[in-house]
């Protein structure tokens, strides 16, 4: 049920979320029976997305979560999204509006709504917020993202038995540190197979724009790249490396069909368990502001079907990357790390701390071109 | 038989202020037919759309935040259009206000104790109208002075704004605290500006939004510039046989233009956003192009259009909260009211009659 | 020196410059069918509307049917049909031209994403390069001559015909006369509103071409906003061209040769922020417009005067 909204009054109270808690702890008990108690009353789950979501990338990923919250509580739950909402001065106004409406749990899903999100936990204290990518919290407001350069370091792995001319192509979005991060972590997996092998970057500016990609796409391929990985969301550089009978990889969603002897692998963002565990946390009263990094471990980061066309020696590779990635006894930005101009930035056996790889501006050797600022 | 419009002798007095009843009726019919085609109860959210966001305290304030960049920009643009200039680069010029405007409260928190006084935001929109001018004197200088189509040099020099902008965050104005993130600082207390409302988003910047409708109106209306404008905008020629130069109105109506978005900017920024980050604007330097047209270049008709178009916008995330329609309805639906305000302005210089004879397409009626 | 060297840096020209028209196509497609309602007196700023849903409806033809031809001939269709409602509205309703066409594309967004719901994530067959065996594997100019898509060669062929009509032909002799002067045009007799009709359904349909261009050939796939922008910097480029169709095809060709050019810059390691780089080809396009713009005799005869102006017949 949606009612119309009532900004500035407090809709879901302490008193109606002790309720979902008990209700919560009914339906983990007994099963099916709890799910009519509860439904009087369902909690409110809102998702802001950036784009909208038929993206098929980003935001539908999120969307996708989404959908698996309502599957996995049914009429407990009701859920909102509001798409395409830009990271100006809109995102407060939505974030309000989707509080004072009697949202329970606030997801929004882009790092541009950072400072909105916090404005608007201030506002509306009594409500759960859960910001992607950021790392500004509150008592109300949580942050979470993903470890996709772990992914990264396998794609890399694949990518350096695969090439032939030594020269990977990346098609990346917009220069900030998660897609530095994870170009890093592409190059390091490169060269830990293959240490003749470069990485020539392309920046488009956008995250989203077909065209664009395939213009870089082509680019890298005109200037010697064999294997496209990418930073932005549509299949366009998977389309280029099909047409050229070249390799490429997915990104967000397995992206196959867009080139099936192309698409190596994909590096899947799965928010679905993240967002069920939230909401139960919520339902169940346990709910506090945490700052989580999912991984491989935790299935928020996965890969998809390897190609068949794969020779067994490079799967088997990027399986023991994978699996000694999941198990921590591989750190894909581990030491020795060294930067483009030669300085080592981390010695052998040192590991990164998350605040490093936060802020990290600045290209690993064996990456062309600049991290531009 | 057939319905046929028939010229007016002159324009309707009544219809300037009755065609927005006839559009809002034949919203409610289509709207209703729309809705109700989607599976949703047309009453329920036509409500939402456009009623529920200014039933509350919070919904109205926001009203008048989102309106007042709008109206801003279309002040300016309003101008220009009146004299033919054909700015419609305001995004752009709304950018680089932002910019002018952030970067000096950016100094200001970075290099005064304190973060600077009370003549910080009166400095800041002095360079956010600075920044949009300058911005705007480019096309103004390359048309005067080389006779290149304003269009063109003010569309692309959006785009390079946006880069620009881009660069800045990226790179040189960067928050050091920020982890390299491609946003600036936050901007300390004295380069925000004030809440006119508590509790809500409600700041000042409406009241330069209003000051702004009235400057307007008597530049427009009331003064010998207006008079000028409007002459060489109907008739260059005649302009140019009554000594008034078109040189001169390019320049005032870009000028005005990029001031006014450029002030749309500061107050952007100053205001909601409260620091420099890629994307201050969404867009409003093309919307107030129809805010302009909507309110029929008329500062009063402007303000009028800025809030019902910010309405809207209200309205069309309030369909997704309310209805769980995504935004594609909402859009269609925008379009939809925006053609039938657009298409009831025929009435102001036609009447409808019923023809007898077989209906004639009036274009060829003559 | 030796062969191979060479055969590589021919290679790279020639990728090069398959890139450039292939990014140029869907602009010079779409800026020829506005620069014909330009032509006639109307400015429809809606193009980029009439864009997206000519790139959906291609797509959902394609995807239902299968058929590459019936999916183009859909696009022109639903985008003419976005142009008739433009032209109803304001040709024969006189609604303000800038203020509708923004309106249309705020419409076309809606409108296409709305259809688009059911086909995101589909792939398709899309419209692929020609392949001539003998002239295609020619270094150089066999590629760029006899490697390209039928739409490509298309843009070619439309912009040469335009070019014909508008100026070798009493058709479009009584289309220029339109748009300079509806009043006279009027008086002697021409049917002003049904020849700007015509004028902007062609535009629609070749808006809707573009669209297609983009979700069937340059890539062949469906995601909402796919356009991002492309509409408008057609819309520019009318201007660019000072109402010349050879000059919008050679701008469509200098802001895509530029875009390329400066993602090659990239891809070489060119130690310039890639904000700064982007700018270059928006840049490029005001420089060479002042360069042309210069004669301001000539311009002014180009531009139509009555465009954007309403026609009341009986005034």
């Amino acid at each position: 049920m949606r009612k119309v909204i009532r900004p500035g009054g407090p809709v879901l109270s302490r008193r109606t979320l002790a309720a979902g808690a008990a209700a919560g702890t009914l339906l983990a008990a007994s099963g099916l029976g709890a799910t009519r108690a509860r439904a009087a009353d369902p909690l409110k789950v809102g998702f802001v997305y950036v784009g909208p979501v038929g993206d098929y990338g980003w935001s539908y990923q999120h969307d996708q979560g989404r959908l698996a919250i309502e599957a996995e509580f049914g009429d407990a739950v009701a859920t909102t999204y509001v798409e395409s909402v830009p990271e100006g001065a809109d995102a407060e106004r939505v974030l309000s509006q989707l509080a004072s409406g009697g949202h329970g749990l606030i997801f929004a899903t882009s790092f541009g709504f950072m400072n909105a999100t916090l404005k608007a936990a201030r506002q509306f204290p009594q409500v759960k917020f859960e910001h992607c990518t950021g790392y500004k919290r509150a008592d109300n407001v949580s942050t979470y993202m993903a470890r996709f350069y772990e992914g990264r370091y396998i794609i890399g792995v694949i990518a350096g038995m695969m090439t032939r001319s030594n020269v990977i192509g990346y098609v990346g979005a917009v220069p900030i540190p998660e897609v530095v991060r994870g170009i890093n972590a592409f190059t390091q997996g490169l060269r830990s197979v293959n240490p003749e092998a470069t990485v020539k970057v392309i920046w488009v500016n956008a995250w989203y724009d077909p065209g664009k990609e395939r213009e870089a796409a082509e680019t890298l391929v005109a200037q010697g790249a064999d294997v496209l990985s990418q930073h932005t969301d549509s299949p366009a550089p998977v389309q280029v490396a099909a047409e050229k009978g070249l390799y490429a990889f997915g990104q967000a969603t397995d992206m196959r069909a867009f080139g099936p002897e192309a698409h190596l692998t994909a590096i899947v963002d799965d928010w679905d368990s993240y967002y069920v565990d939230r909401t139960r946390a919520v339902l169940d009263g346990t709910w506090a502001s945490t700052d989580t990094w999912g991984g491989l471990s935790t299935g928020m980061v996965a890969m998809s079907d390897y190609n068949d066309a794969l020779p067994e020696d490079v799967v088997a590779a990027a399986e023991a990357a994978r699996v000694a990635i999941a198990a921590g006894t591989l750190h894909p930005l581990a030491g020795p790390l060294t930067d483009q101009a030669g300085t080592v930035r981390m010695a052998e056996g040192e590991v990164p701390d998350d605040g490093l790889l936060l802020g990290m501006d600045w290209f690993v050797e064996g990456v062309q071109g600049q991290v531009p600022r | 038989m057939g319905l046929r419009l028939e010229p007016r002798a002159e324009r309707s007095r009544v219809m300037v202020y009755l065609t927005p009843l006839v559009a809002a009726a034949l919203t409610v019919v289509a709207g209703a037919a729309l809705f109700a085609a989607l599976g949703h109860d047309p009453v329920r959210a036509l409500f939402a759309f456009f009623v529920a966001p200014l039933t509350t305290a919070f919904g109205l304030g926001e009203l008048f935040v989102k309106a007042t960049p709008l109206v801003l920009c279309a002040l300016g643009l309003a101008v220009g259009f009146r004299g033919n200039v054909w700015n419609i680069g305001a995004e752009g010029q709304l950018i680089l206000g932002a910019v002018f405007a952030g970067g000096l409260a950016l100094w200001a928190g970075e290099t005064i104790p304190g973060g600077g006084g009370p003549w910080l935001l009166p400095a800041m929109v002095v360079m956010g109208i600075l920044g949009g001018m300058a911005w705007a004197a480019i096309p103004a200088l390359l048309r005067t002075r080389f006779n290149a189509n304003e269009i063109l040099v003010s569309l692309m020099l959006t785009y390079v704004a946006g880069l620009l902008l881009g660069y800045l965050v990226h790179g040189p104005w960067r928050d050091p605290m920020g982890y390299n993130f491609p946003e600036s600082a936050l901007f300390g207390e004295a380069a925000l500006l004030p809440p006119l409302v508590a509790g809500t988003r409600l700041h000042i910047g409406a009241l330069f939004a209003l000051a702004a409708v009235a400057g307007t109106w008597v530049l427009l209306m009331r003064s010998f510039i207006g008079f000028q404008i409007k002459v060489v905008g109907l008739a260059p020629r005649a302009g140019g046989y009554a000594g008034f130069s078109g040189d001169r109105v390019v320049w005032l109506g870009l000028l005005c233009g990029g001031g006014l978005a450029g002030l749309a900017g500061m107050v952007e920024v100053a205001g909601p956003i409260g620091q420099l980050h890629t994307q201050i604007s969404p867009g409003y330097g093309f919307t107030a192009i129809i805010v302009a047209f909507l309110g029929r270049l008329h500062p009063l008709g402007i303000l009028l259009a800025g809030l019902f178009m910010a309405l809207t916008y209200l309205g069309g995330d309030t369909l997704q909260i309310e209805l769980g329609l995504p935004r594609a309805v909402t859009g269609l639906f925008q379009g939809m009211v925006l053609f039938f305000l657009l298409a009831s302005d025929v009435l102001i210089h036609h009447r409808i009659r019923w023809s007898q004879r077989p209906a004639i397409p009036h274009g060829e009626a003559g | 020196m030796d062969a191979l060297p060479h055969a590589d840096w021919m290679a790279g020209l020639a990728a090069l410059l398959v890139a450039m028209i292939r990014a140029a196509t869907p602009l010079a497609l779409a800026a020829i069918g506005e620069l014909v309602a330009e032509k006639a007196g109307v400015l429809n700023l809606g193009v980029e509307g009439m864009m997206l849903v000519g790139a959906v409806a291609a797509f959902a033809t394609m995807v239902t049917t299968g058929n590459l031809a019936l999916a183009v001939l859909a696009a022109m269709v639903a985008a003419l049909l976005m142009a008739l409602l433009f032209g109803v509205l304001t040709l024969s309703l006189m609604a303000n031209q800038v203020a509708t066409g923004l309106a249309l594309t705020i419409f076309g967004i809606g409108l296409s994403a709305f259809i688009g719901k059911g086909f995101i994530g589909i792939p398709i067959d899309g419209l692929g390069p020609l392949s001539i065996p003998g002239l295609t594997d020619i270094p150089l100019l066999g590629p760029v001559l006899f490697g390209q898509d039928v739409l490509v060669y298309a843009s070619v062929a439309l912009t040469l015909a335009v070019s014909l009509v508008l100026y070798r032909s009493r058709a479009g002799l009584i289309i220029r006369a339109v748009g300079e002067n509806h009043a006279a045009a009027h008086a002697i007799g021409y049917p002003v509103l049904g020849i700007r009709y015509l004028c902007v359904l062609f535009g629609g349909a070749m808006a809707g071409l573009a669209g297609a261009y983009l979700s069937l050939a340059y890539t062949p796939m469906w995601v909402e906003t796919m356009t991002s922008g492309r509409g408008w910097i057609a819309l520019a480029l009318v201007v660019f061209a000072t109402w010349k169709p050879g000059r919008v095809l050679l701008g469509a060709y200098l802001f895509g040769g530029v875009t390329i050019i400066q993602l090659h810059a990239q891809g070489a390691g060119l130690a310039v922020s890639s904000h700064l780089l982007s700018m270059l080809p928006y840049l490029a396009t005001i420089l060479v417009l002042v360069l042309i713009s210069r004669d301001r005799v000539k311009i002014r005869l180009n531009a139509p005067a009555c465009l954007g102006k309403v026609f009341r017949p009986e005034s």
